[in-house]
This record gives structure tokens, sequence and C-alpha cells, in this order.
């Protein structure tokens, strides 16, 4: 109802300008926002992104402090800050033995699992072609998988001790048993789930089996190969600071467990929020190195 | 007696199912000659696709025998290139390198890298897709991607293209495009070309011949049309032909007379 309306309005104001001279009319606004609206934008979409869970973790530190107090059990965030400034502030130290900052202990921890996972993805990822691509193997391999599978990490760390009769050797296995599975797993249902359409191409060009492998098979079950490893890089996180908590020597559960041991708890907060970020890093990492190799793989 | 280019002999194509064989294709004889266009038609379900799979070598005889150029089919093999009706252009590969995989493979040893290079880049020519060799088919249009499935096809110098459908996917707008393109190249590079198709219109308009399938199971060419139309074909003027709207009129019939389905 409101149109018509409209029109007679803009109708009637049209027609009076006719004596305005045509420069004035052919100018044209800049096209598109400005640098500094975009700059705007962006910002805003930054603090959108960054403000809700800034104050979402101040509330909890103020809650935290609150409720702690002063008590004997855990220290409040004003106490770790107080007691733990130096763990905090300079993570390089090195005084010898296992006195080191914690970039030490956290480096170690994950140069163990960067080399049990990285077996873990090599294995993981032929064993899940072959069950993903060979029915007998995955009738003979997939229900030893399911329950293997299920096996908690730490279940396994008495058993690799007895068998290689090292920490450094038993952590590593702990990490690669750990990991394994949801890469075996995820890259066994990718091969399976290769549209018909690229096997049939695969087959009327006549791809020899290494060029189907690497032409098709491959990059056909890309993400769901990075879906099973970020999984895995997961697990051998959570792995590898439970395991070192009994191994001893260097690394950041190793740490967790001797500042527990003397009663230093402040430290243990700091090195858990170490954990907790290094982990999210590691999670977002895999998922980056994902979307970039398997750029073009989601269907089209 | 003189065997045809691609024979089709008494071709009996079965799967196993739950109670006994599953009887797709029956007694299914045809010959096509080199250089022939011939469009196979008929209802959904009727097994035409089946047909075209088991030339192609991707479904295996039960009985009878595929002979191309004096070779029985048993397998797939460069010597027959199939345009998929869903294009299946490998999504991870550039339009080129979709090109490229099929040239690579076929004429390795036989052209070096940049004469296969070349040959890549003129079958593009062909479809009109040079300008987006780049792209990743998830960047490209349907029709253009249909495009690159033919260029990719043609590349490697198949005895027969099979087309399964192959505009199925398509606006009548781009699918009338398509079909201009696929004229064109057939009138310059005369290959035998064995097409699927459920658009009658189509079939009158590209084919030398009709092959029009009876309903399955236990399907087999009912009746084979010839359209003896003069090339080259332009849709606008056959639109008032007598001789194809005759053809066009036959084909309906078959469909809708005498093997109808209920919907």
């Amino acid at each position: 109802m409101s149109l018509p309306a409209q029109k007679f309005e803009i109708a009637g104001e049209v027609e009076p300008p006719t004596n305005l001279a045509p420069a004035t009319i052919s100018r044209l606004p800049t096209p598109g926002p400005s640098r500094a609206v975009r700059a705007l934008t962006a910002a805003k979409a930054v603090a959108a992104a960054v403000l809700p869970p800034a104050l979402m973790l101040l509330i909890l530190l103020g809650v935290w402090q609150f409720l702690a107090g002063d008590g004997a059990g855990l220290p409040a965030p004003s106490m770790i800050w107080l007691e733990s400034k130096d763990l905090i502030l300079d993570p390089f130290f090195d005084n010898g033995g296992v006195d080191k900052g914690l970039f030490w202990h956290v480096s170690t921890s994950l140069s163990r699992v960067g080399v049990g996972f990285g077996l873990a993805a090599v294995v993981g990822i032929g064993l899940g072609v072959l069950v993903g691509a060979n029915v007998w193997a995955h009738r003979g391999l997939d229900p030893l998988f399911q329950v293997l599978r299920t096996v908690p990490p730490l279940a396994w760390l008495p058993i690799s001790l007895a068998a290689f009769r090292e920490a450094q050797p038993s952590a590593l296995f702990v990490i690669f048993i750990t990991s394994i599975w949801p890469i075996i797993i995820n890259t066994a249902v990718g091969v399976r789930n290769i549209p018909t359409d690229y096997v049939n191409v695969s087959r009327t060009l006549s791809l020899s089996p290494l060029e189907h492998f690497w032409k098709i098979l491959l990059p056909a079950t890309t993400p769901y190969i990075f879906t099973g490893l970020r999984i895995g890089v997961g697990m051998s996180w959570l792995a590898i600071v439970a395991s070192e908590m009994l191994l001893g020597g260097v690394g950041v559960g190793f740490f967790i467990w001797d500042q527990y041991n003397s009663s230093r708890i402040s430290d243990i907060v700091v090195a858990l929020v170490w954990v907790g970020l290094v982990g999210f890093a590691l999670d977002r990492g895999v998922a980056l190195l994902g979307r970039l190799v398997s750029r073009g793989s989601a269907l089209s | 007696m003189p065997k045809a280019f691609l024979s089709i002999e008494a071709l009996g194509v079965s799967f196993p199912g739950r109670t006994g064989a599953n009887e797709v294709l029956a007694d299914v004889n045809l010959q096509i000659d080199e250089g022939e266009f011939v469009s196979i038609i008929g209802h959904s379900g009727c097994g035409k696709s089946t047909l075209l799979n088991v030339v192609a070598g991707l479904v295996p005889i039960t009985t009878g025998a595929v002979i191309l150029d004096h070779s029985a089919v048993e397998a797939p093999g460069p010597d027959r290139a199939v345009v998929f009706q869903n294009h299946s252009l490998l999504p991870w590969l550039s339009v080129y390198e979709n090109v490229r995989l099929a040239v690579d493979k076929v004429f390795r040893g036989k052209k070096n890298g940049r004469e296969r290079h070349d040959w890549a880049m003129e079958n593009l020519a062909l479809v009109q897709m040079t300008h987006a060799v780049d792209k990743r088919p998830s960047e490209i249009s349907g029709g253009m991607k249909q495009r690159v499935g033919i260029a990719r096809a043609l590349a490697i110098q198949p005895k027969v293209l099979l087309l399964d459908e192959p505009f199925g996917a398509l606006d009548a707008l781009t699918r009338a495009h398509l079909q201009d393109s696929v004229m064109e190249i057939h009138a310059k590079l005369k290959n035998t070309v064995l097409m699927i198709t459920h658009d009658v219109d189509e079939a009158a308009l590209l084919s030398d011949r009709i092959v029009m399938m009876t309903n399955g199971p236990a399907a087999t060419i009912g009746e084979v049309l010839s359209v003896g139309l003069a090339r080259p074909r332009r849709r606008l003027e056959l639109a008032t032909d007598l001789d194809y709207l005759r053809a066009r009129k036959s084909v309906l019939e078959f469909l809708y007379a005498r093997h109808a389905v209920a919907a």
C-alpha cells in the first residue's frame, strides 16, 4: 500500500531541480566503503571474537579469587601470581637437572608427541588404507581394532615398560598406541567412501594400482585422514602428560607431578595453562594443515 | 560376414539378487559403424546405463559379447572414453590437470611433455574452456564441468565415445549450447558416439540412429530408427522440419503409447 505513495513523493521531488547544472548530477559517490570504514568493521569482527572469552575469563578468575580466599586448598589467582611469578615470566631458564623453565618441559613433551604421533600417522594411514581397500583385511583386523582402541592409554604403560625396559621408548609407544586408532579408523572409512565416479575415472583410464593410490585414493581420502589425525594428536597430548607423570625425567607431565610432590600447587596451575594452550595449538595446527593440504578435496 | 566397428552380440546382463539372478538386459544386438552417432533412449530403469557401462567395461558381461574394432571388450580401457552424467571431474585437480591426467596416462612414451601439454590445451580449446584452465571444478558452472568432461574424454582419442546422459543435469539453455558443441565436434572429428538420453529432442537432433529400449526387467532393443536428416543440423530450422517432427513423433509413440510406464 505504501509503495504508490512513495512513488508519488519521488515524482514530486524530481521535477523541480531542472535548472541544476549537469556537472553536479554526474558526480558519483566514492565506490565502496572507505579504508577507515573497512578497518572499523575488521576491528569490530576481532572484538566480537576476542572480547566475550576475555570477559568470561575475567569473571571466572574473579569468582575463583572470591571462592579461594586465603585458605590452604587451591591457591587464588593473586596467590598464584605471587608464588609462581618467575615460572610465568621466564619459561626459558635452565638451572641444570630438572629445574628448568616450562618451555623446556613442554618442548620435551612435544618432541615425544612428534615422534610417537608421526609414527602413528604413517602406520595408521597405511593400515587404514589396507583395511579400507581390502575386504579380508577389514574382516580380520577391524574387530581387533575396535577392541584395542577402547583400552585406556595408561593401561598400555606397564606392558610397554615391561617390553622396552626404558622410560623413553615406553612413552613413545604409549603415544603411538593411543593416537593410531582414530587415524586407522577414519582413513579406512575415507577409503571405503571414495565416490564411485572417481573409481570409474581411474578404471576407464586404466590407472595402475600405484597411480590409483597417489592420484585418486590419497587425495579423495585426505579430509578423512586429517579428521583422524586431528583426533589422534589430541589423544596423544592427553596420553603424554599422564605417562610422563609415571615415567619421570623431563617433560611437562613430570613437572606437574614433581611440583605436586613438593606442594607447589601454583606451579601446577601455570603448567596446566601451558598444557591447555599447547593442546589447543596442536589441534588447530593439524586442522590448518588439513585445510591447506586438501584445499580442493571437498566435494564439488 | 564383416563385423561392424562396434558390435554388441546377444548381450545379456544379470546381477545376483536375493531371489536368484536379476536379469537386467537380455539378447541385445546392435551394430554401430565407425563415425556413427547412436542414441539409446528408454524409460528410467530400463537398463540403458547398464548397457553403456558394459561397453565401457565397468559392468561385467553375463552372456554374449561386445566387440570393438575386432577385439572383445572385457575390462575398462582407454580405447573407450566415458562422459558421466555428473561430470566426475576430480575436485582436487584444476581443469587443466584433470585433462592432463588422462593425456599423461594414455600418451606417456608416445608424446613428450610439451606435446602432451599442447594436446591437453587443444582439447580444452575444442570445448571452449581455455579461459578457465586453472580453475577448480568447484569454481565453474555445471555446463563448464561437462565441457571439461568431454575434453577429457576426447583427449584420450577413444575409438568410441560413450556419453551417459551427459546433459541430464543441465538447464535447457546450457544443454542446447552443449548439444551444438557436441554436434560441431562430431562433425570435425567424426568420432563414433554412443549416447544415453531420456530426451526425445536431444536424440532426434544429434543422432544418426535412435535405439529405443523396452522396459525392464530383461530389457532389450525394441526398435531402431534412422534419422535421415542432413548435417549440419540447426535446431531452429529443424523445429519445423517434417522429417525431424516425424522422427520425434515415432520415438514419442514408442515411449508413451506402446511402452508406457506408470509414472
